[in-house]
């Protein structure tokens, strides 16, 4: 891996003041890899990525890019190119200027840089698009035209700032298998910033989860999503149902927990010594209109339907149960026998052992 | 619209009407006709072509009217570039109150009229001046240095009191340049140089335009500085309106000339908004 | 610039309307004059005595003709032009009224220099003017670094190069008319003449210019440059020298070898003045010898009263005496009054002097 690693963070802090914006943070990026950063806002996964544009400098640790340290390299003279938030698109600029701007920079002659422009721009599926000006584009064409400018240098590494952020909500489901077919098409790695699971969950082949200036956990997107290390990562990668309790045994990685009104649940991990956090995705949840239904479930509840939550593919149902402080969601598969179900029909629910993950509270 | 509406329009309406009616066009027109007039005996005046062909056929006129503007354009020129990294610095580096502080100072020398201004340069640059003993104290001149009297000292007059006006038109436009466009500008490898020619300066046009504008009408229609300051032979174009209208008692040229220099000023605002691709309305916004 | 003309207009209708609303309030003399003709304690006597207010706007020869011709003469009711420049832009504007001899008693004026500024200012029978106060143009000499100036044409010499001074002015151009062999006075009647003798002039002080560390505009701008001694030889009014004199006695008023020009300041009537009696008042008043040495001591100049040289301060006289030998005086160059016209030419050469390199 070492000798096709285009990208290479070894132990990078950035203090402003006495607060570590990011605090030791590692990892490497492999060629043609889409790696993603994932994290709440302020969680210093823009510092991180602004280190590597070369906008800010590490307050120690190194940077390397395809082996070679950037520490003190200008951001004009990194292999590294960047998708902005805002796309920064030259309002001044024709679209081909955009895309010939870096080309002309690096002192190809105009000729040859709006042939390559020109070429780029068919690529991304922009043909004729050239003499327009970037303000006549809709949101699609113009992240296009932002994505076009990087990879007609042939950068080694492409940023993304959450560059789908301001696109509405069908084309940003669009873009996202759009950004990915580019990558895969030019073969470029990625880094991709972004706040929205699903984004980083679709595109990514593997993704850090960042919290407080440090990776909670870097995986490929299924192990983030079965296997979460911390609590933090079980939260925010994809839905889950989190309640907490009293640590009531364990042995093992099997955990027994005491939720506040007294009902115990059984699941996996790291209990803490006194109080436990539990962790079940509502897809991990059977639903039945009797106890036989649920089969050989570890953990077995009757409740109440008190509100469905319709969206399709994804509609899900919240439970109230008595033991359960808050009510616990499931996924209402819309082909099954409760498709029907009501608000205040009552309702047996259960999950097995290994879908319960346990950590210290 | 009702008649007591239309009143009432017209009322609101009147003192601005007034205005530009009693004090700008009206005394356009005047000056105007009586360009056109030719004195053919004592209070004697007929119609006539003769003061403008008179400025055309007198190089002196043309030529110290061409001084004028060249001139003018050279200072709008020079405002430019010292405003340039001034605006650069209030509107992108300078935050909160530096920035509210810089501008004030920029503003501080417009508290005094433009004379007392001038006379504060004459303390300055004569012979006996600030500027003068501090070269001969420190020993970079031997004898007092004479730097008053000449055109750079015009054109540094000028400068220093057309700068505000260069800077807040400036400072305004390259407020709105996004910081992640100049940052895209360097990350697909712009040089500082290629950042600020492609970027920077093509995004500040509006601003570049007004100030630009602001800057060549006040300048060429400036008197007090160039008589001031300027030498035995930095002749301006409003002192030759002034001796026609004051010394020489003649009238109909110096409206000539005043015609003349609008039409100098008009027609060299419209070439810069060509040259440089801007429309009236949109540099007027920007001002 | 351009609104000027419509701004005096606008300014002086004003002006009559606040008037009007307050006409029998107090009786008025609005006085257009040069600096330091009329002092603060002269005005307030004249007030005491006759209960008339003077309003005082301060001006020069061609701002004076200017603003009257702006409002064709109204605007104030007594003005203070040289002689010279009373027949010529009478002729072209019709800005003056004659004078009512019978109102003045004229054995307060000198008697002979009441009848040269009648003759200058007649037109048509009609006497326009009455002197007031009167000097010369000279040189202004710092006899200690610039000891060879003793005519206008030395201020182009070697020796003062980068340290000499006059004014781009009429003056000028006939004071150095006469430097130089030439009588303009003498070519007044003829255009063309004076035009070729102009011409002349011009190119001499176009070669002069050099030597010229700028042509003065303002007295107090000259007065300051000869005190620092950036400038060591001006051509100038006598009183400035004077006074300059008796800071600096190296500084002297020098009768130049071809002649001091010689001046009058007059009192003139604007065609629609309102209060001519009061105007008569005053030019009464002020030629009364007791008050014609306070305001000649105030303008260190000399005045046209009768006896009033007698109550002058002797250092004043003094210095007159040392510029002034009796050669110098019998040779000093009177004004005659400007033709219409003349200013055209005059001001060719002089603007073509400024602007040329």
């Amino acid at each position: 891996m070492s000798s096709s690693t285009d990208l290479e963070i070894i132990n990078v802090i950035k203090r402003f003041g006495s607060y570590n914006a990011v605090d030791g943070v590692s990892f490497s990026v492999a060629q043609g890899e889409f790696f993603s950063i994932l994290g709440p806002s302020g969680c210093g996964k823009t510092t991180l990525m602004r280190m590597i544009a070369g906008f800010e400098d590490p307050t120690s640790g190194d940077i390397r890019i395809r082996e070679k340290s950037m520490i003190g390299v200008p951001a004009n003279r990194r292999p590294v190119n960047m998708v902005f938030q805002s796309l920064a698109l030259f309002p001044m600029m024709s679209v081909g200027e955009n895309v010939a701007y870096g080309l002309t920079c690096r002192g190809v002659s105009r000729a040859e840089a709006d042939k390559r422009a020109t070429r780029m721009l068919e690529r991304v599926g922009l043909k004729g698009f050239g003499d327009r000006r970037v303000t006549a584009l809709s949101g699609g064409q113009r992240q296009r035209v932002a994505i076009a400018r990087c990879l007609v240098l042939e950068p080694t590494l492409v940023l993304l700032d959450e560059p789908l952020g301001a696109l509405d909500l069908k084309l940003r489901e669009h873009m996202k298998i759009e950004l990915k077919q580019l990558q895969a098409m030019f073969n470029t790695t990625f880094v991709y910033i972004t706040h929205d699971q699903s984004e980083a969950l679709v595109m990514s082949d593997r993704i850090a989860v960042m919290n407080q200036g440090h990776f909670e956990q870097v995986g490929s997107p299924r192990e983030l999503y079965n296997n979460p290390q911390t609590p933090f990562v079980a939260s925010f990668v994809g839905e889950t149902n989190r309640w907490s309790g009293e640590t009531a045994s364990a042995s093992g990685d099997a955990v027994t927990i005491r939720l506040p009104s007294g009902a115990t649940v059984q699941g996996k991990g790291q209990a803490g010594k006194a109080q436990s956090l539990c962790f079940v995705r509502p897809e991990a949840i059977a639903l039945g209109t009797d106890q036989a239904s649920l089969g050989n479930a570890a953990n077995r509840f009757e409740g109440r339907v008190s509100a469905v939550l319709f969206d399709g593919a994804n509609s899900s149902l919240l439970i109230d149960a008595p033991g359960f402080e808050k009510p616990a969601r499931a996924v209402l598969p819309q082909a099954g026998p409760l498709a029907g179900i009501g608000v205040g029909a009552p309702i047996h629910f259960g999950w097995a052992t290994d879908s319960m993950k346990v950590f210290a509270a | 619209m009702k008649p007591a509406q239309r009143l009432t329009l017209f009322l609101l309406m009147a003192p601005a009407i007034l205005w530009l009616g009693l004090l700008i066009i009206l005394p356009h027109v005047e000056i105007l006709i009586l360009s056109f007039s030719e004195r053919v005996a004592p209070r004697v005046y007929q119609f006539g072509l003769g003061n403008y062909l008179e400025f055309f056929t007198e190089p002196l006129y043309w030529r110290t009217f061409a001084r004028t503007a060249i001139m003018s354009i050279l200072v709008t020129a020079c405002t430019l570039v010292l405003a340039f990294p001034i605006a650069l610095y209030i509107a992108r580096v300078a935050q909160g109150r530096l920035k509210a502080m810089l501008l004030l100072m920029c503003l501080l020398p417009f508290w005094v009229s433009e004379l007392v201004r001038t006379l504060g340069w004459m303390i300055l640059l004569r012979e006996t001046g600030v500027v003068s003993y501090v070269l001969q104290s420190i020993g970079l001149a031997s004898q007092p240095v004479e730097l008053l009297y000449n055109d750079g000292a015009v054109i540094l007059g000028l400068v220093y009191g057309g700068l505000l006006f260069m800077i807040v038109p400036l400072a305004n436009a390259l407020e709105s340049l996004e910081p992640s466009v100049v940052e895209a500008g360097f990350d697909l490898g712009g040089s500082r140089w290629t950042v600020l020619r492609r970027i920077v300066i093509p995004h500040a046009m509006p601003g570049i335009v007004a100030g630009s504008i602001i800057v060549f009408m006040l300048t060429v229609g400036n008197f007090a500085t160039p008589v001031l300051l300027g030498g035995k032979n930095g002749l301006w174009f409003t002192e030759q309106i002034y001796a026609q209208f004051i010394t020489r008692f003649n009238w109909p040229q110096g409206a000539a000339f005043g015609m003349l220099l609008l039409m100098l000023s008009s027609i060299i605002v419209w070439a810069g908004l060509r040259l440089s691709g801007q429309s009236l309305g949109t540099t007027l916004r920007q001002a | 610039m351009m609104t000027k003309r419509a701004g005096l207009k606008l300014a002086t209708a004003f002006a009559a309307l606040m008037v009007a609303g307050t006409a029998h309030a107090a009786e008025k003399l609005r006085l257009l004059t040069w600096a330091d003709y009329a002092p603060k304690d002269v005005v307030e006597q004249f007030t005491k005595e006759t209960g008339i207010e003077v309003e005082i706007t301060l001006s020069n020869n061609e701002e004076m003709i200017s603003k009257l011709r702006a409002t064709q003469g109204a605007g104030f009711d007594l003005v203070q032009p040289s002689q010279d420049r009373i027949a010529g832009p009478q002729a072209e504007f019709g800005i003056y009224k004659p004078i009512d001899l019978s109102k003045l008693k004229s054995d307060l004026f000198i008697g002979s220099m009441l009848e040269a500024t009648k003759k200058n200012t007649t037109i048509d029978g009609k006497v326009y003017g009455v002197p007031h106060i009167w000097g010369t143009d000279g040189l202004i000499v710092n006899t200690k670094a610039a000891p060879a100036v003793a005519d206008y044409n030395d201020l182009c010499a070697a020796a003062v190069a980068g340290k000499s001074s006059f004014r781009a002015k009429r003056p000028a151009l006939i004071a150095f008319a006469f430097a130089n062999g030439m009588d303009p006075f003498a070519a007044y009647k003829d255009v063309k003449a004076y035009a070729a003798l102009m011409d002349k002039v011009g190119a001499k002080l176009q070669e002069c210019k050099k030597n010229v560390k700028f042509f003065w505009d303002g007295k107090d701008q000259l007065l300051n440059a000869l005190r620092s001694g950036e400038v060591v030889a001006a051509m100038a009014w006598d009183t400035g020298g004077w006074k300059l004199n008796s800071e600096n006695p190296d500084i002297k008023f020098i009768a130049p070898k071809s002649g001091a020009l010689g001046w009058v300041d007059t009192f003139a009537l604007p065609a629609k003045g309102r209060n001519d009696d009061a105007a008569y008042k005053w030019i009464n008043f002020n030629m009364r010898p007791e008050i014609a040495a306070k305001v000649a001591a105030a303008a260190g100049n000399f005045t046209a009263s009768n006896g009033a040289d007698k109550l002058m301060q002797g250092k004043l006289k003094d210095q007159f005496a040392e510029s002034f030998p009796k050669a110098a005086i019998d040779n000093i160059k009177w004004y005659p009054a400007v033709p219409a016209g003349l200013e055209e030419i005059e001001g060719k050469v002089l603007d073509r002097l400024k602007a040329g390199s």
